[in-house]
């Protein structure tokens, strides 16, 4: 690891001040993706900015329609969070399964949006649930944040402070890992609420994305059936080591049809 | 006297350090006016080497020095040797390329040592590593054995311009050709055995001291096996004699095979800590085991089987191209040689076997010796081979194993092997009944109401541990003996320190050689530590790898316990005034013959150190033995797994129902460590067929150089293991064991490949059968 220059703010304004310094001051969540890159020197900040110490953007609020994550909140808590649990089952299952029990009582909500893992688990549950994250500056639906491979709607000093999401009628979150590192090869997030259906998938592309076709299916009969038929198209796909692009759309009808089963266990 | 020790289920002594911390790993070891070491090494699989400018790192913060291979020529240092010379089909001597310890002029693989930065700190010498310049003009590489050997592949050595190493063979050749135009069938399969990557829990490090007042070294170091380090070193690297160094391999966190070797950096740091007069450590991060420790397998093969109508087996012919990576490293050239194509006969009378090998040089990093080493290779081919014959011929795939068993020994293999004894039914009659395979049928049928493809596979293995003996072992090229040495020290109050050269880095000597000798000394357990990784301390030893501790090792105690006894009987006739011809002797107690009169083994041991009443006309005083033992022959553990998978071909995931050992390790010191060497040895063969795989891209960079793409086993990869074993002693060691450490990742990958293949219905899959590999073939049975 080269040196740097660590700083741990009180509050957002001043994390976003130094943030905003330049290119190399870097934000620290919960360290999962830039500590390990730094370890390995692939990335060399000249400051790091620790967002731990922030109060206010940790932490799960709860009300009837809605759930209000803290952008610092860690896997782990929203894992376990009892609101979570009773609110959206499938974000606090979802929560459960990123990495191992280290990554999550590490790892924070806003790192991994931020970030953008193509293979990162959140997305597929805020793009899924139509979720709005909540910067320093403004609301961003989930529709419009996702930008491509590790790229967001986020501006230069712009933090996420915190990500709201709509409580479904019934979602389900269904992963198939790569047995090496546990991200996923492809995970659909799939929700059904009053405003209609929305299937989410991750790992299978450059960026999560939404897939249409089996929304369109599912909103005419929410069954497993309804999308067993509903072929994914392997152009464009993530192909590596593990998994090629033919595999991995023939993996997202798979997983679409598992999560639409389990949304209605 | 105490309960009997042998066959104890004892918790094992060392486990108190190891799950406290108290454990002194190589890394552990900081020593006055430490220095740390890193290593350069090439982005490149393969390149010349057209300048170093190391000046910039020179002057970097706490820089001590930086040496390339240009300092190492100008020491004249030799380059790492191979311990074994195998001579080709034509009578030719390998080829053996210099392995020089940093690169001289051209690199071979990616990761290979190119310079080391020594600096005050770790982080220092990290920061400067990043100084060195290195210019190098790329070459085309090649990573795979069989494009290695085509015409125009790009050549690694002047010495091998076609990249062979050597082409060996075994077997008689004729006789088998003329077996298979005789058979009325042959069974033929084309596979890889994947190359693998060991990942013991505690990377490779060494620390290298120099003392001035004596001119002497000291060399901690992970190793399996010190003292051959320390011989390969001094002797053939470093020109030294060896009672000037001194290597020390205490706690080691695992090795695989991995650490048996000599490596460069071991003689790097050692050397280097004479040129600053300061000790030099350093410890492997994970990516840098990866690249450079010595991998595993990497066979490419084409396996058939002749037999005749009834499925009896007529012939073997075998061919394999080994992959030994860019230089050999220390046990190499034997590994896919004398430890695979001895093993070919399996459990089976198939009497005549043909097996030819090429060994060849790819810009990989070396491939050794790795939990089985060869064994694994050989039963993949024998098991696969005999399961798919059984589905040919539609006979049961049990049945046809029992109708090829051997049942009468010693029996002579037509592969240079005799087995002294064994019993093949019994296993397989075990496992077939523990894996109650008669109802494998309906629970198949439920598992397609489910949508799930079950299916069932046999491995029955067989191994040869402890390679004995040196006269043969040398006469086949081993450049070192294949004994073991052993000592007793008796304290005078009866308590015991025992000397092994055999080494423990997890199997649990502590516990299981304590046992043998309190058992035999009348002892509690906690009055016998047993000493080993120490060569100022050993009076020599072999180390441990192949199975061989408790055969090799082990009987050398039991041969110094034996002179114990023999001298405790002089001194016992002496205290209790009786002749030597009629004192017996049984667990620590020296009886007159027919009489009551006795004397405790705490009695004559302080009675030696004491000696006011004593023999001193006939005996020295002291109890303190040694013994070298070097065996007469190989043992031969052997054992039946049945495992049954469920395939969801949806996903091509395969999950494992069942796993089901029965194995034959001869007598048994305790049953419980035996278990887990054989779970370990299971998983780690359940790793190779399920879930890892070392890749090369063409270009010779590791594609699966972290935990991120290299996937070892977890505990849910693998099930609830079921375990039994059947004994027939070993006849020609005294405690008639065999040895257990390999036999679970040698018998592993065919059982679990033969199950999979019997769920999907596919003739061959390769390994590892990841979901995406078993899912294609499953599309790929359904095209066809």
């Amino acid at each position: 690891m080269h040196p740097f220059i660590y700083h741990r703010p009180a509050n957002v304004n001043d994390a976003v001040t130094l943030a905003a310094k330049g290119p190399d001051h870097k934000l620290l969540a919960g360290g999962q993706s830039l500590v390990q890159a730094m370890k390995l020197r692939l990335s060399s900040p000249s400051d790091v900015i620790d967002l731990g110490s922030i109060k206010d953007l940790s932490g799960i609020k709860a009300s009837g329609s809605e759930v209000t994550i803290g952008a610092m909140t860690r896997h782990a808590e929203v894992e376990k969070s009892p609101e979570v649990r009773k609110a959206i089952p499938a974000l606090a299952a979802l929560a459960g399964q990123i990495g191992d029990r280290q990554v999550r009582a590490m790892g924070t909500l806003g790192g991994a949006l931020a970030n953008n893992d193509p293979a990162a688990d959140y997305p597929a549950a805020v793009l899924g649930l139509g979720a709005t994250i909540v910067t320093n500056k403004r609301r961003i639906p989930a529709d419009e944040f996702f930008k491509g491979l590790f790229e967001t709607a986020l501006a230069q000093g712009e933090l996420i402070t915190s990500v709201v999401f709509p409580v479904p009628k019934r979602a389900a979150y269904t992963k198939f890992k790569n047995q090496a590192s546990r991200f996923a090869i492809v995970g659909v997030f799939v929700a059904e609420s009053s405003s209609g259906v929305r299937v989410a998938v991750t790992g299978a592309g450059p960026c999560v994305f939404r897939q249409k076709d089996m929304e369109k299916a599912l909103a005419a009969k929410f069954s497993p059936e309804s999308v067993a038929g509903v072929k994914q198209a392997a152009s464009g796909l993530n192909s590596d080591l593990h998994a090629g692009a033919e595999y991995r759309a023939h993996l997202v009808t798979v997983m679409a049809k598992r999560a639409v089963e389990n949304a209605l266990k | 006297m105490n309960a009997p020790l042998i066959g104890a289920r004892i918790p094992r002594k060392e486990d108190y350090r190891f799950l406290t911390g108290a454990g002194r790993y190589t890394d552990d070891v900081t020593l006055p006016h430490q220095t740390h070491a890193v290593f350069v090494r090439s982005p490149h699989a393969h390149a010349k080497i057209k300048s170093i400018n190391s000046s910039r790192a020179k002057s970097a913060p706490g820089v001590l020095a930086v040496y390339t291979g240009d300092d190492i020529a100008a020491a004249k240092l030799g380059g790492l040797p191979c311990g074994w010379l195998i001579t080709d089909v034509n009578g030719q001597p390998m080829k053996e390329p210099p392995y020089p310890v940093l690169a001289q002029g051209k690199v071979r693989f990616s990761g290979e040592r190119v310079a080391v930065v020594v600096a005050e700190t770790l982080d220092q010498a990290h920061d400067a590593a990043e100084l060195v310049e290195v210019n190098y003009e790329v070459l085309p590489a090649v990573v795979d054995a069989v494009k290695a050997l085509a015409k125009g592949a790009p050549a690694l050595h002047e010495v091998a311009p076609d990249n062979t190493c050597y082409v060996w063979a075994l077997g008689d050749k004729s006789a088998v050709d003329a077996a298979f135009a005789k058979a009325a069938h042959v069974t033929k399969l084309e596979f890889v055995n994947n190359r693998l990557i060991p990942n013991a829990i505690e990377p490779r490090a060494a620390n290298g001291s120099y003392s001035r007042a004596d001119d002497s070294y000291t060399l901690y170091v992970a190793s399996q096996n010190p003292h051959v380090e320390r011989l390969l070193m001094t002797a053939f690297v470093m020109g030294l004699p060896e009672h000037k160094v001194r290597v020390v391999a205490g706690d080691v966190g695992g090795g695989f095979g991995s650490k048996i070797y000599l490596y460069a950096e071991d003689v790097v740091v050692t050397w280097a800590s004479k040129q600053l007069n300061r000790p030099v450590k350093w410890t492997a991060d994970r990516s840098e085991s990866y690249l450079s420790d010595a991998h595993g397998r990497d066979h490419t093969t084409t396996a058939e089987l002749a037999l005749d109508k009834d499925g009896k087996f007529l012939a073997m012919r075998v061919k394999t191209a080994a992959n030994v990576g860019a230089y050999l490293s220390t046990f190499a050239s034997c590994v896919p040689t004398i430890l695979y194509a001895t093993l070919l006969a399996g459990q089976y009378t198939t009497p005549v076997i043909h097996c030819e090998v090429t060994a060849v040089f790819t810009n990989t990093s070396p491939v050794d010796a790795y939990r089985g080493a060869g064994r694994p290779e050989a039963t993949y081919v024998v098991e696969r081979l005999v399961e798919t014959a059984a589905r040919e011929l539609k006979i049961d795939a049990a049945e046809i194993r029992r109708r090829n068993f051997i049942r009468s020994f010693p029996y002579q293999t037509p592969v240079a092997l005799l087995y002294d004894t064994g019993n093949y039914d019994a296993t397989l009659d075990a496992a077939t009944k523990m894996a109650d395979v008669a109802g494998f049928a309906a629970r198949k049928a439920e598992a397609a109401k489910r949508g799930k493809l079950r299916g069932l596979g046999y491995a029955c293995y067989i191994e040869a541990c402890g390679i004995a003996p040196s006269a043969v072992a040398g006469s086949l090229g081993a450049r070192a003996g294949l004994f073991e040495a052993g000592e007793i020290r008796v304290h005078p109050t009866g308590s015991v320190t025992v000397f092994t050269g055999s080494h423990s880095h997890g199997q649990g000597h502590e516990t299981s050689f304590a046992q043998v000798v309190a058992d035999r000394l009348g002892l509690p357990i906690d009055s016998v530590d047993i000493v080993h990784g120490d060569t100022s301390k050993i009076l020599f030893g072999m180390g441990t790898y192949g199975s061989r501790s408790i055969a090799v090792g082990g009987t050398a105690i039991v041969k110094a316990l034996d002179k114990i006894v023999a001298k405790g009987k002089k001194i016992a006739a002496h205290l209790l005034e009786a002749a030597e011809a009629d004192i017996e002797y049984d667990r620590g107690v020296f009886t007159v013959k027919g009489t009551d009169k006795k004397k405790m083994f705490g009695e004559v041991s302080f009675a030696a150190y004491v000696p006011h009443n004593y023999p001193h006309d006939k005996l020295e005083p002291g109890l303190n033995e040694n013994a070298f033992y070097d065996p007469t022959n190989f043992t031969f553990p052997a054992g039946s797994y049945v495992c049954e998978v469920e395939v969801d071909p949806e996903t091509g995931v395969v999950r494992i129902e069942r796993w089901i050992a029965v194995d034959d390790f001869g007598k048994i010191i305790n049953p419980m460590i035996v278990d887990g060497q054989v779970h370990g040895g299971l998983a780690q063969g359940i790793g190779q067929a399920l879930t890892e795989n070392c890749h090369y891209d063409a270009s010779g960079q590791l594609v699966t150089g972290s935990f991120m793409d290299y996937s070892i086993p977890r505990a849910t990869d693998v099930p609830m293991f079921e375990v039994d074993t059947r004994e027939t002693p070993c006849t020609h060691n005294p405690l008639g064991v065999k040895g257990c450490g390999e036999a679970g990742a040698i018998g592993a990958p065919a059982a679990l490949m033969n199950a999979i293949t019997d769920a999907i219905g596919a003739k061959d899959l390769p390994m590892p059968a990841t979901p995406q590999t078993v899912w294609r073939a499953i599309q790929n049975e359904k095209a066809a």
